[in-house]
C-alpha cells in the first residue's frame, strides 16, 4: 500500500514526456532498449533466411548446372528492378525516420505513402514473375515440367527436372516468405501512417517509426542476397 | 538524438548510400553477363555483401549506434550466421566419394 502511493506520488510530482515509460530514466535509454530489442529480433531473422541460404548453397554445390539452367529461365530485369524498388523505398524509409527527428510531420507523411508506394510495386513485379512461372509450368508440383532445356556451357546437355525443381522450390519459398516479411512491412507502416496523421512523433518521441524502418531495411537486405543468388547465376552466354 | 544528428544533416550522406547501392545494382546485373567462369559467384556475392554493410551501416544506423550493445548484436549476427555456413560448407564441398 505505502508502496504504490509512493509511485503514484513520483508520478505526480515529476513532469515527464507522456510517451516516456516508468521504467526509463530519460526517452534516449527507452529508444536505445527499443532499437535494441528490434535488432535481437532481426537476429533470429538472419538465422531464419540464414537455414534457407544455407540448404540454397548446398543444393547449388550439388546440382550446380541444373540450378544454372533453371536460373536463367526467370527474368533477370524484373529481379534488377525489383532491386532498385527496394533500394528506393529504403531510401524513402531513411528520409521519413530524419522527418521525424526534425518534426516534419508533412514529410513523414509523404515518404511513409511513398514507401509502401514502392513496397506495392515491388509485390506488383513479384507477382507477374509468378505468373510467367504458373504459364511456364515451372511451380514444383503435379505439372511442374523442365524437359529438354540446355545447361549453361555444356552444349548437348539438357538440365535434370527433378534437380531444377528443388531450384524452383527454394525460388517460391524464399522469395514467397519475402514477400510475407513485404506485406507484414505494409501492415507496419500503415500503422505508422495513422500514428502520424494523428501527430503522435515528435523529436522526443518516433520509436516506431525507427524500429519499423529497421525491420524494413532488414527486409532490404535479405533481397540484396536473394536477387544475385536467384536471378545472376549463369547469366553469361 | 544521442548528438550525432545536431551538428550537420545526414541527408547528404543518406543519398549518397542510395546512389551507391542503385550503381552496385547496375555493376552487378551487368557483370553477371560476361563470362568470368568461377569468379561470377565471387563478384555477385562480394556486391551483395557491400551494399547489406552500406544499408546495415548507414540507413539502419549501425555505424553511429549510441549503444553499444547493438554493434555487439550486430557482430554476433554476422558470426553465427557464418558459422552455420562455413562449417555446413566445410563438409559438403570436401567429400570427394558424392
Amino acid at each position: 500500500m505505502a508502496d504504490s502511493s509512493t509511485i503514484m506520488g513520483l508520478h505526480q510530482e515529476e513532469e515527464h514526456h507522456p510517451e516516456l515509460l516508468h521504467h526509463f530514466a530519460e526517452a534516449g535509454q527507452q529508444r536505445d532498449a527499443a532499437s535494441l530489442g528490434m535488432w535481437v529480433f532481426l537476429a533470429t531473422e538472419v538465422m531464419f533466411f540464414g537455414g534457407m541460404f544455407c540448404a540454397y548453397l548446398v543444393y547449388r554445390h550439388w546440382y550446380f548446372g541444373d540450378f544454372g539452367a533453371a536460373s536463367k529461365s526467370i527474368d533477370a530485369t524484373l529481379g534488377a528492378t525489383n532491386t532498385a524498388v527496394l533500394i528506393c523505398s529504403s531510401l524513402t524509409v531513411v528520409l521519413a525516420v530524419w522527418a521525424a527527428q526534425t518534426a516534419r510531420r508533412a514529410l513523414l507523411i509523404g515518404m511513409l505513402v511513398f514507401t509502401m508506394l514502392f513496397g506495392l510495386a515491388f509485390l506488383g513485379i513479384k507477382s507477374k514473375e509468378y505468373y510467367d512461372k504458373f504459364e511456364e509450368h515451372h511451380v514444383p508440383g503435379a505439372s511442374f515440367n523442365f524437359d529438354h532445356v540446355p545447361v549453361p556451357g555444356h552444349p548437348g546437355e539438357y538440365a535434370n527436372p527433378r534437380h531444377a525443381e528443388i531450384f524452383f522450390s527454394l525460388y517460391f519459398v524464399m522469395t514467397g516468405l519475402h514477400a510475407l516479411h513485404m506485406i507484414i512491412g505494409l501492415g507496419i507502416f500503415t500503422g505508422l501512417l495513422v500514428m502520424a496523421w494523428k501527430g503522435r512523433f515528435t523529436p522526443e518521441y518516433h520509436t516506431p517509426v525507427e524500429i519499423g524502418g529497421l525491420y524494413w531495411h532488414f527486409v532490404d537486405i535479405v533481397w540484396i542476397y536473394l536477387f544475385p543468388l536467384l536471378y545472376l547465376i549463369d547469366r553469361h552466354p | 538524438m544521442t548528438g550525432h544528428e545536431s551538428a550537420k544533416s545526414p541527408l547528404k550522406m543518406y543519398f549518397a548510400v542510395w546512389a551507391a547501392l542503385l550503381m552496385f545494382t547496375f555493376i552487378t546485373y551487368k557483370v553477371a553477363f560476361i563470362e568470368l567462369g568461377p569468379f561470377n559467384a565471387v563478384v555477385a556475392l562480394v556486391i551483395a555483401t557491400l551494399k547489406a554493410t552500406l544499408v546495415a551501416l548507414f540507413f539502419m544506423h549501425v555505424w553511429h549506434a549510441g549503444e553499444r550493445l547493438i554493434k555487439v548484436v550486430v557482430g554476433g549476427v554476422v558470426f553465427f550466421l557464418l558459422l552455420l555456413l562455413t562449417l555446413t560448407m566445410a563438409d559438403y564441398l570436401t567429400r570427394p566419394w558424392s
